[in-house]
């Protein structure tokens, strides 16, 4: 048959083959990924939804370098019994700054969405410093060494500079005092403190490790885990609006 | 013995040892100003690695290698098979390696104090290098093994480059040394799959393009008119995973002093191009590149030409376009957009049909030669890999279904799939072609001993047999439980029920992987006496392969 033999010119070129490849490969990933830079459903903004703080970036990046999100997801399904067990279904624009996302694919232990206020900073920090201390059945790692650590965040400015290259709408002003931000998030009675966050807006201001000693990794990831599905209010979010 | 001969350096080494003399001052220099410790030591590697690269190059000329190495010998061509012994041997070390990492995590899973709560050796760390030591380090020396070996045996010619396939083979051994004990450290991304970090993705990017162009260059030297069969979906494994390697690690490192750095991409896109990077590298790092073993390997040992030349066109261009859709399938009910999730479905769906049909034309390849697998244990192991990639390619296609991943994403069910597809087909399709490999490159009779291929096949098989039964067991039961409601209509189960309805089936788990890390230790013990004790066998390396050139 005809058809067949005009396959000969992919098998007798090299760079045919490699062209014809490319040109196969491409066309899945342009459809699917393009549109998603102009939707409204994906590039929407909610009200409530701010860049991390400097301690809360910080915090982001243990979580991420210990690899929380091998086991714990972020995103809540709009399924009857995700939505009643962890909160209202995730919103894309709740992770509009997060870079890397961190959705996860596995919950070896529970969805983290929303996991913000829901357990005092003092559970959280003990829940770090031995899982099964709080919760007998658990089979998550100890990480006593974050509350023995003392965090090394100099270049915080840097990381939010790099951030705002890419979307990330850190002002000249956030980045500038970054590091002094970060320090005023651990104590209220920081002379920065109502600086900070006239920044930043809606934050929480404490001690989060209880430990006014030092800024220590769990000042940071607590900071973090303590802010995560907060952001939005959701009596006043509109859901009809959002249908997609 | 005749006295070596020394000579000066080539341009060509000249040419090389320029660049890693380069690459060494730099990482010293960056070494020497960061402030961060695990980065300080990475640039040492690299430094000592420039450093190795100077001094090997200048060994070469000193002990008399060749200045430019002979393309034919009496005719035939002189295959350069340093480089392939160099990955196989690589393969094997990486693969015991990381089969013995995921044992532990199984272990950690279902006893938490053997994480020990130390940074260095927990969970959310080994797991990253559990999962990179066995792709892209184990299944990434047998893909570089095997395309290298095959690309010179089915064109007929030495591979293109002295110094650049020893450039490829020994660089992506230098990237996975990196990125491993960057994980360790604590130096990731924080994308699965796509752990390490800027400099590492940048040294792979360089080892890549020379891989791509050894490879296209050898082609260009082929003896036969037409490219076989195994080199297109190897051509399609390198092209693609360069493209997604480069869209999925479009970062902007804070400073050249750290090690840490930021995606342009955020939230849900970065999701997409995340699931698309992650998905395509199972589709080509995964299948396309063992799929050009299947094409290779199979009909050579069979003795048999591949079943279907046609079906192998429609095999190639069907499984390549559908793969790269299927990546939604992973952010099911998530905040993508609907319709995105519904196309990453429906082709999921379709990719079935290709998946199958390369299936077919793998196993249909031994007409005539079925009664090898009664005496040839390598055969068998080849076979029931190419059985396993029916199987897990029928489960994907089905998990993506919305209804199906509703219940099956985020648990263990997930996990099962995966290694019925990385044991069962990744695993055994390789260890088919490094039985194979050895004697070939060794040149030797045969293998050391067909009974321990025996032994390894039975204990491993037993071993995937459990881990994927009791994770099947294990995620269907905790997907249930989690979404199960009482007679009054509140949930069932508190989360911490479901962990702990699990822990029997964990240990199940870590029993077959301890089986199939037996196996594996058996297939090392075998190949180690190949090579040390098995005579040389007569006449030249191996037979021709039984192949067709493609029509």
């Amino acid at each position: 048959m005809s058809l067949w033999s005009k396959h000969a010119i992919f098998e007798k070129n090299s760079i045919i083959l490699l062209l014809g490849i490319i040109v196969v490969i491409s066309i899945g990933g342009l459809v699917e990924i393009a549109p998603l830079f102009y939707l409204r459903s994906t590039i929407e903004q909610v009200k409530g939804v701010r860049p991390y703080t400097p301690l809360e970036l910080a915090g982001r990046q243990i979580y991420v370098r210990e690899g929380c999100y091998n086991c714990h997801s972020q995103m809540i399904r709009p399924l009857r019994d995700e939505v009643e067990r962890y909160g209202h279904y995730s919103l894309a624009a709740e992770s509009m700054f997060d870079k890397p996302f961190q959705w996860g694919s596995k919950r070896t232990g529970p969805d983290l969405a929303r996991v913000g206020d829901k357990y005092s900073d003092d559970w959280q920090l003990q829940h770090l410093n031995n899982p099964r201390a709080l919760v007998p059945q658990s089979i998550m790692p100890g990480y006593p060494f974050l509350a023995k650590t003392e965090l090394n965040a100099a270049d915080i400015g840097d990381h939010l500079r790099v951030n705002s290259y890419t979307g990330v709408p850190y002002t000249p002003e956030m980045i500038a005092n970054a590091v002094m931000d970060l320090r005023a998030q651990t104590n209220p009675d920081d002379a920065n403190a109502s600086a900070f966050e006239k920044r930043y807006g809606k934050v929480n201001i404490r001690d989060f490790d209880g430990n006014p000693q030092k800024i220590t990794e769990a000042d940071a990831l607590i900071a973090y885990l303590q802010v995560l599905g907060t952001m939005v209010d959701f009596k006043g979010y509109d859901e009809k609006a959002n249908y997609r | 013995m005749s006295p070596m001969k020394t000579r000066s350096m080539t341009i060509h080494e000249v040419a090389w040892a320029i660049p890693a003399a380069a690459l060494a001052c730099l990482a010293l220099f960056i070494a020497s100003r960061t402030t961060d410790a695990a980065y300080a030591f990475h640039m040492y590697v690299f430094t000592l690695a420039g450093v190795a690269a100077v001094f090997l190059l200048a060994s070469r000329a000193s002990s008399g290698v060749p200045a430019t190495p002979l393309q034919e010998i009496n005719g035939k061509p002189n295959y350069h098979m340093g480089p392939v012994k160099f990955a196989t041997l690589a393969a094997m070390v990486w693969g015991i390696a990381g089969f013995t990492v995921g044992l532990l995590i199984a272990l950690q899973l279902a006893y938490p104090a053997l994480n020990f709560d130390v940074a260095y050796l927990q969970f959310g760390r080994m797991r990253p290098l559990h999962t990179s030591a066995v792709i892209f380090a184990f299944g990434g020396n047998v893909l570089l093994a095997t395309s290298f070996y095959v690309v010179q045996r089915t064109c007929q010619a030495r591979i293109a480059g002295d110094i650049a396939p020893w450039f490829v083979v020994l660089g992506y051994n230098l990237f996975i040394v990196i990125a491993g004990t960057g994980y360790l450290l604590g130096i990731t991304q924080g994308k699965e799959y796509a752990e390490p970090e800027w400099y590492a993705d940048l040294w792979l990017t360089i080892v890549w393009v020379a891989y791509l162009l050894v490879f296209l260059a050898t082609l260009w030297k082929r003896k036969e008119p037409h490219i076989y069969v195994a080199n297109w979906f190897t051509l399609a494994f390198i092209v693609t995973i360069a493209v997604l390697h480069l869209g999925n690690n479009a970062t902007i490192p804070v400073s050249i002093f750290s090690p840490k750095s930021y995606i342009v991409w955020s939230g849900v896109q970065d999701a997409m191009f995340q699931w698309w990077y992650g998905h395509n590298a199972v589709g080509f790092f995964l299948t396309a590149g063992f799929l050009a073993i299947m094409y290779y390997f199979v009909p050579k040992r069979a003795g048999r030409p591949v079943y279907s030349y046609r079906l192998s066109i429609i095999h190639f261009w069907a499984l390549i376009f559908l793969y790269i859709w299927a990546g939604p399938h992973h952010l099911h009910y998530t905040a993508l957009p609907d319709w995105a999730q519904t196309l990453g479905m429906t082709f999921s769906i379709m990719l079935w049909m290709p998946s199958w049909g390369g299936m077919i034309n793998g196993l249909m390849t031994l007409s005539g030669a079925w009664d090898k697998l009664r005496t040839d244990p390598v055969l068998r192991m080849m076979v029931v890999s190419v059985a396993f990639y029916g199987m897990s390619t029928f489960e994907g296609p089905m998990m993506s279904i919305k209804a199906v991943n509703s219940l099956s994403h985020y648990t263990d069910w997930t996990i099962g799939h995966v290694h019925s597809g990385a044991l069962g087909w990744v695993g055994y399709v390789s260890f088919g072609a490094i039985y194979c490999l050895v004697p070939w490159l060794w040149n030797r009779k045969g293998l050391y001993s067909d009974k321990l291929v025996n032994w390894h096949f039975w204990i491993s098989t037993l071993g995937i047999v459990l881990y994927i039964t009791a994770m099947w067991v294990s995620g269907i039961m905790e997907g249930l439980m989690w979404r199960a409601y009482n007679a009054l209509g509140f949930l069932e189960y508190s989360f911490i029920e479901t962990v702990e309805a699990k822990h029997l089936l964990y240990v199940i788990r870590a029993l077959g992987g301890g089986l199939f890390l037996l196996g594996a230790l058996i297939m090392a013990y075998n190949l180690y006496m190949t090579i040390r004790s098995v005579p040389a066998a007569a006449g030249a390396e191996g037979g021709q392969p039984a192949l067709v050139p493609a029509e």
